[in-house]
């Protein structure tokens, strides 16, 4: 199923942090960023894809409008993409799928937000036909609960420790040390992150991921414009997988309250998070074997892990060996979160995948200063939206 | 009089005659869903536009996974005053084959929770002196 490619020819961000601003201001310096990478005018640009915020009012759900008006009206066309944590995915989708079916050639990406302090939460209001406000209703299941649940099950399962876990945020706080756009740039020590405080146990504060505010932007266009444009050997978008479970659903997911029954149909040959992976790796028409880098959605350290043994580069209980031997390290065989991950950034929603990719793009420009993955050529991002939305994206140059 | 409380949701539950959660079942393909609040069958290979009919799931099953809170989940989840550490279990009905989360019950003792402990159903305000009932999991030899 190897499609058409796309070429990204500007990456830009404004940097993770908690600013208290107005989340419109991020996602405007993030696409000026990614227009002047690409030596291009806003008025170049034929269509925005906005990832969409829930937590900004009317603005955030229009996410593509309000970047188009807070740019100047150009006349491009422009849609808003929502997908929780999969709204950049999505957004790169919508913009792919555009340039790929010539209706566009340029195409400006874009996901920022502003968030509140603490747990996110569900919208305001009494509503008992919403699973998102029912979690939390009636079983005060907040999204470190359900990190909690998967990371226990991997104590259960392999024996893993809170200490093997520290080691993936000791990692990524070292690789986040030289990146500008991350918001924590300190190491970490271990023994800093058993003394945390538990919050959902097994899981403790500094094995968990923050609210940030950010914004990412993407320029994508055709290949035959970035020939025109005169650039010969532009990073391309290779691969977008967006992905739903396939029934029965056997792991209990954000925001449900139980799982398929898998009594009357057996659970599928790949569960979801795997099958997220493999749609990307078979549409970019590649292996695991081939990745230089991954940048993977550690909203807990325990769930980086998940990724490793979701993409294939290891086996099914293998990642904490894969992991201590430094395979996932700057200067390892296939370095995971070059950029520090979200142990470093903390979460934007409708911006992170963004950001992914924008990572990807230049560690494979070789322009990932301090942090420089050699040789990238093959970069995979990978996160999962709640409500069941995958998100993959390979990056090839 | 305070009122008696009321179930935080209709027909996820009952008490009679003894506490149990109510699911969908397709009379098709026999698919059995939980919550019960479904728009049709949610196998995508069962062709059946029957009505899903109502029945009542296992009252028992196993502790698949389980977290302890130590902090306060925000609005709309209830919270008591002072705060107290409150752990959630996901526990697989073993005939149903699905795993259903939920409050692990009052007083239920959480240092010794472990994977695989056999859990029954009760039913209990959310939290003590909530004016809504939910479902929760007991452990069976506590």
């Amino acid at each position: 199923m190897t499609g058409g490619r796309v070429a990204v020819l500007g990456s830009g961000m404004h940097p993770w942090g908690k600013w208290g601003k107005n989340f419109v201001s991020y996602g405007v310096v993030a696409a000026r960023e990614a227009l002047r990478d690409a030596g291009m005018a806003w008025t170049d640009v034929q269509f925005v894809a906005g990832g969409e915020t829930v937590r900004n009012g009317y603005p955030g759900y229009v996410a593509g409008s309000t970047f188009a008006q807070a740019l100047g009206w150009s006349g491009a066309r422009i849609a808003t993409n929502y997908a929780a944590c999969a709204s950049g995915a999505q957004a790169i989708d919508a913009a792919r799928a555009r340039i790929l079916a010539g209706l566009c050639d340029v195409a400006l990406v874009i996901g920022s937000d502003t968030t509140p302090k603490g747990f996110l939460a569900p919208s305001g209001g009494e509503r008992r036909t919403d699973a998102d406000w029912l979690r939390f209703r009636l079983v005060g299941a907040t999204n470190p609960t359900y990190f909690a649940l998967y990371a226990r099950r991997r104590m259960e399962l392999y024996g893993e420790t809170e200490a093997d876990w520290a080691q993936v945020k000791v990692k990524n706080a070292r690789h986040g040390l030289n990146n500008p756009n991350a918001r924590y740039r300190k190491e970490v020590a271990v023994e800093d992150v058993l003394r945390s405080q538990m919050v959902s146990d097994p899981l403790r504060l500094l094995q968990i991921c923050t609210t940030s505010d950010g914004a990412a932007a993407l320029v994508l266009t055709s290949m035959e414009y970035a020939k025109r444009h005169g650039v010969a050997d532009p990073v391309t978008v290779a691969a977008v997988s967006t992905v739903t479970p396939t029934f029965p659903q056997t792991v209990v997911e954000m925001p449900y309250l139980a799982t398929d029954s898998a009594a009357t149909v057996a659970p599928p040959e790949r569960l979801f998070r795997d099958a997220i992976a493999h749609a990307a790796l078979e549409e970019a028409g590649i292996g695991p074997e081939d990745l230089s880098l991954a940048e993977v959605y550690d909203l807990s350290t325990a769930l980086e892990l998940d990724w490793y043994e979701n993409i294939g580069l290891c086996k099914e209980g293998e990642a904490v060996k894969l992991l201590h031997d430094g395979d996932t390290s700057l200067g390892g065989r296939v370095p995971v979160n070059p950029s520090g991950g979200l142990a470093c950034f903390g979460e934007a929603v409708p911006a992170q995948a963004i950001a992914q990719v924008c990572e990807v793009t230049w560690q494979l420009r070789g322009q990932a200063e301090g942090r420089q993955v050699e040789n990238a050529t093959v970069g995979l991002t990978i996160n999962q939206g709640l409500f069941g939305h995958g998100s993959s994206v390979i990056c090839v140059r | 009089m305070p009122e008696a409380p009321v179930p935080a949701v209709d027909g996820w539950f009952d008490t009679e005659p003894e506490p149990h959660l109510i699911g969908a079942r397709c009379p098709s393909c026999g698919t059995v869903a939980f919550p019960p609040e479904i728009f049709g069958c949610p196998n995508p290979r069962c062709e059946s536009f029957d009505d899903l009919e109502r029945v009542p799931l296992s009252r028992r099953g196993r502790v698949w996974s389980f977290s302890v809170n130590h902090f306060a989940a925000p609005p709309p989840a209830l919270s008591p005053e002072p705060f107290e550490p409150y752990a959630v279990a996901g526990v697989e009905l073993a005939e149903e084959r699905i795993v259903v989360l939920g409050r692990v019950a009052e007083g239920a003792a959480l240092d010794g929770l472990k994977v695989g402990d056999e859990m029954e159903i009760i039913i209990e305000p959310i939290i003590p002196g909530a004016d809504e009932l939910v479902w929760k999991w007991k452990p069976v030899n506590a």
